[in-house]
């Protein structure tokens, strides 16, 4: 769907992006995960033809990257508004037409969302008389209205409300069961994990890690578990086959944290099965938050 | 270009649709309207004072009587009977009664009688008029032939008429004046309210932070350029409402100020006809022009079409140089306050040029200073507008409008290269140093 190879941007002073690839597969929900000022808002410029890089290049479909793929993709900012003296119908019409829609399909398809999002009360409103939640949603309707292949959200859920978030994130998935490819950016690492089948991580203008969300938190599994159990408070000697590594304790019983030490899970659990009673193991795979730490750190330290 | 059309039509739109347009719009035919209504005013109070007066005089000097000369307004009779017996009429009529003592030149003690007050205009035709007849008198006592103090009068008579016919002339330089003062004051005015629209415009795409969803739907130059050119749209609409509402405005006014005029005419032909006065003959007083119609009048010596279509000329190309730049200014700065550092320098020849058209280019429409102003493209506008009333020849004219289409392509392009890089520039405080900068980006 996007393919993103080389690319290069520089401002004066610093390097917004440095050799930056990336493919996004058609159907797919990538994030685009950095900390802030990594160039992540850069790429997206890049992507819709807001600004060129430098060198590199852009392939949308197999084609390189022209003006007639503008109307084929939606594009929400992070600085997001709208115009407030203008009518919210009008405007919504208006940014429509821009990107290639009739007057009446427009408005049809407004009828719709409208419905939909519930706002079609508040139609010949001005934008200034509209409550955040509803303009957010305006935004929203107005980044989709023309059935972009490709959505592009840079922070979506910055600044929505958990109601109106919760929202857009289940109108995000369903734009993406019908077949719409979805590339966001944010530093919300719940969501990446939730909604995100591919990510990449851009850190000082370059691209740190990338792949599947599920393949890059497997691969920083290090073998730590979490075992509950109820009964009597256990006593480690050092000689169990594991390293703990903290322990709690609670109303209902114990947990504790441990990582393998050569040894299996089930060595664990043999071990402690005659002394406890077990209600719970699970092994701890890293958060995108823990990875996406790790790595900035990581990176950093390289750099220092 | 149809998305251009688009952001044309939005800006227009959005801006006529506000009420301060609509109020903006009536606001300059009213003013005018008032304007004749204070000048229909002064005329009809004007009545007042160029009511007929009848002066009757008891001249017991024997210098002055029958040598009174009748004007518009007074006419000069001899008092019928003693003083006494006048006197008495006097107070039956609205009249008044002058009153020469025999040693009047020597010692003065003139009097006029009435039951009103005399104005001032009165009094002082009287005087001036004894003071005349008074040194004509010493002028023949002193031996002068009185054929050759007749045939210099006639000279002084003629003399008259040529300052009237000086004064018509004078009076469409005034027009010229006028024309030419209204031209510059409009078109400075245009330039400064109609250029920081757009800046504003493009300040505030910025600050409702909505510069980056259309720019990911349009190029920002296709967006500035409809901008320029829905705004300069606006302000050729409103001008052209003016100009209709203003001209209805005039044609009724000049036609009702004609039509007060006419009788007021008719009235003093009647009197002059039925006066007894042997004097009305000779004196052939001057029909006076009321100062409305005059005003009127010479206002047809322009040739409001020529100067129009130029104003409309000079509004849009002025306009399209000035916007862009200001529109590149609009992009610099996050916030209306941040624009006085380059807002400074953008005026500047504009207040430049606006204060040498008063100071200077009024009085000398034809000096080099002159010309070069309007050939430049940034004082061009203005001092052109002075200039065209004067006459400008036409060599000079299509110079100064190629070199306007020049300089608006010229800072179009400057200024485009600007704003795409400014549009995206969030909460940095922008120099001199780094418009340049941004000037020379590579797309």
């Amino acid at each position: 769907m996007l393919s993103i190879r080389n690319i290069v941007k520089q401002y004066d002073g610093h390097r917004a992006l440095s050799d930056v690839s990336l493919e996004v597969e058609k159907g797919q929900i990538f994030g685009l995960l950095g900390p802030n000022g990594a160039g992540k808002t850069s790429l997206i410029r890049i992507i819709n033809q807001i600004t060129a890089p430098d060198s590199g290049e852009v392939y949308f479909d197999g084609e390189k990257l022209n003006q007639s793929h503008i109307e084929r993709i939606g594009y929400m900012p992070e600085e997001r508004g709208l115009y407030k003296k203008m009518e919210i119908g009008e405007q919504m019409i208006y940014l429509a037409r821009l990107k290639g829609l009739s007057r009446d399909e427009a408005m049809k398809r407004l009828k719709y969302w409208f419905e939909k999002l519930e706002i079609v009360n508040w139609w010949n409103k001005k934008v200034e008389d509209l409550s955040k939640g509803m303009q957010q949603k305006a935004q929203f309707v107005a980044t989709i209205l023309h059935q972009p292949d490709l959505i592009i959200l840079d922070e979506p859920f910055s600044g929505f409300d958990p109601v109106n978030a919760e929202l857009i994130k289940n109108e995000i998935l369903e734009l993406n069961a019908k077949g719409a490819t979805i590339l966001f950016s944010t530093h919300r690492m719940e969501s990446v994990e939730e909604m995100c089948s591919g990510i990449a991580l851009i850190h000082k203008s370059k691209k740190i890690l990338d792949g599947k969300v599920r393949d890059i938190r497997n691969s920083y599994r290090n073998d730590t578990f979490v075992l509950e159990y109820a009964g009597d408070k256990l006593t480690f000697d050092g000689n169990q086959p594991f390293q703990l590594l903290d322990e709690t304790s609670g109303i209902d019983g114990h947990t504790i944290r441990f990582k393998l030490d050569g040894t299996s899970s089930n060595d664990v659990l043999q071990y402690l099965l005659p002394k406890a009673q077990i209600t719970m193991l699970q092994e701890v795979i890293p958060s995108m938050n823990e990875v996406f730490i790790r790595n900035v750190n990581q990176t950093a330290d390289k750099h220092e | 270009m149809n998305k251009v059309f688009l952001i044309i039509q939005r800006e227009y739109l959005v801006r006529v649709k506000k009420k301060a347009f609509l109020v903006s719009t009536l606001l300059v035919p009213g003013l005018l309207l008032a304007m004749y209504a204070v000048i229909a005013l002064i005329y009809a109070n004007s009545d007042e004072i160029n009511a007929k007066h009848i002066i009757n005089v008891k001249d017991e000097s024997g210098i002055f009587a029958g040598k009174f000369k009748d004007n518009s307004n007074l006419y000069f009779s001899p008092a019928k009977g003693t003083l006494a017996e006048a006197k008495a009429e006097l107070k039956l009529t609205p009249d008044f009664l002058l009153v020469i003592p025999a040693d009047a030149v020597k010692n003065g003690g003139v009097q006029i009688l009435s039951k009103t007050k005399p104005n001032f205009t009165i009094t002082s035709t009287i005087e001036r008029q004894m003071t005349r007849i008074a040194e004509d008198d010493a002028i023949v006592k002193a031996g002068i032939d009185t054929a050759k103090l007749n045939a210099i009068k006639p000279d002084i008579n003629i003399k008259a008429i040529e300052l009237s016919d000086s004064g018509e002339k004078d009076s469409s330089v005034g027009a010229a004046y006028g024309a030419g003062i209204t031209g510059a004051i409009m078109i400075y005015i245009a330039l400064l309210i109609y250029g920081s629209q757009v800046m504003r415009g493009v300040i505030e795409e910025k600050t409702n932070r909505i510069i980056e969803v259309i720019v990911s739907s349009v190029k920002p130059f296709q967006l500035m350029l409809g901008k320029i050119l829905g705004i300069g749209m606006v302000g050729l609409t409103q001008f052209l409402l003016w100009i209709v509402l203003s001209s209805g405005v005039t044609i009724i006014a000049g036609k009702m100020i004609a039509k007060n005029d006419a009788p007021a005419k008719t009235e003093q032909t009647v009197k002059k006809n039925t006066d007894q006065t042997p004097q009305v003959e000779d004196a052939q007083p001057v029909a006076p022009k009321s100062p409305a119609l005059g005003f009127y009048e010479s206002l047809q010596t322009i040739d409001f079409g020529y100067i129009l279509s130029w104003f409309i000329f000079y509004f849009l190309s002025g306009f399209m140089l000035y916007a862009a730049l200001f529109a590149a200014v609009g992009s610099a700065v996050d916030s209306e306050t941040e624009t006085q550092q380059f807002m400074f320098p953008l005026t500047l020849p504009l207040l430049f040029t606006y204060m040498m058209s008063f100071a200077f280019i009024l009085n000398s429409p034809d000096s080099s200073l002159a010309f070069w102003l309007s050939v430049i493209p940034f004082t061009a506008p203005i001092a052109m507008m002075v200039r065209l009333p004067f006459g400008v020849p036409d060599w000079q004219l299509a110079l100064s409008a190629a070199m306007m289409i020049v300089g608006f392509l010229f800072t179009t392009w400057v200024a485009a290269r600007i704003y795409r890089v400014g549009i995206l520039m969030y909460g940095k405080k922008s120099s001199y140093k780094e418009l340049v900068k941004w000037f020379f980006y590579k797309e």
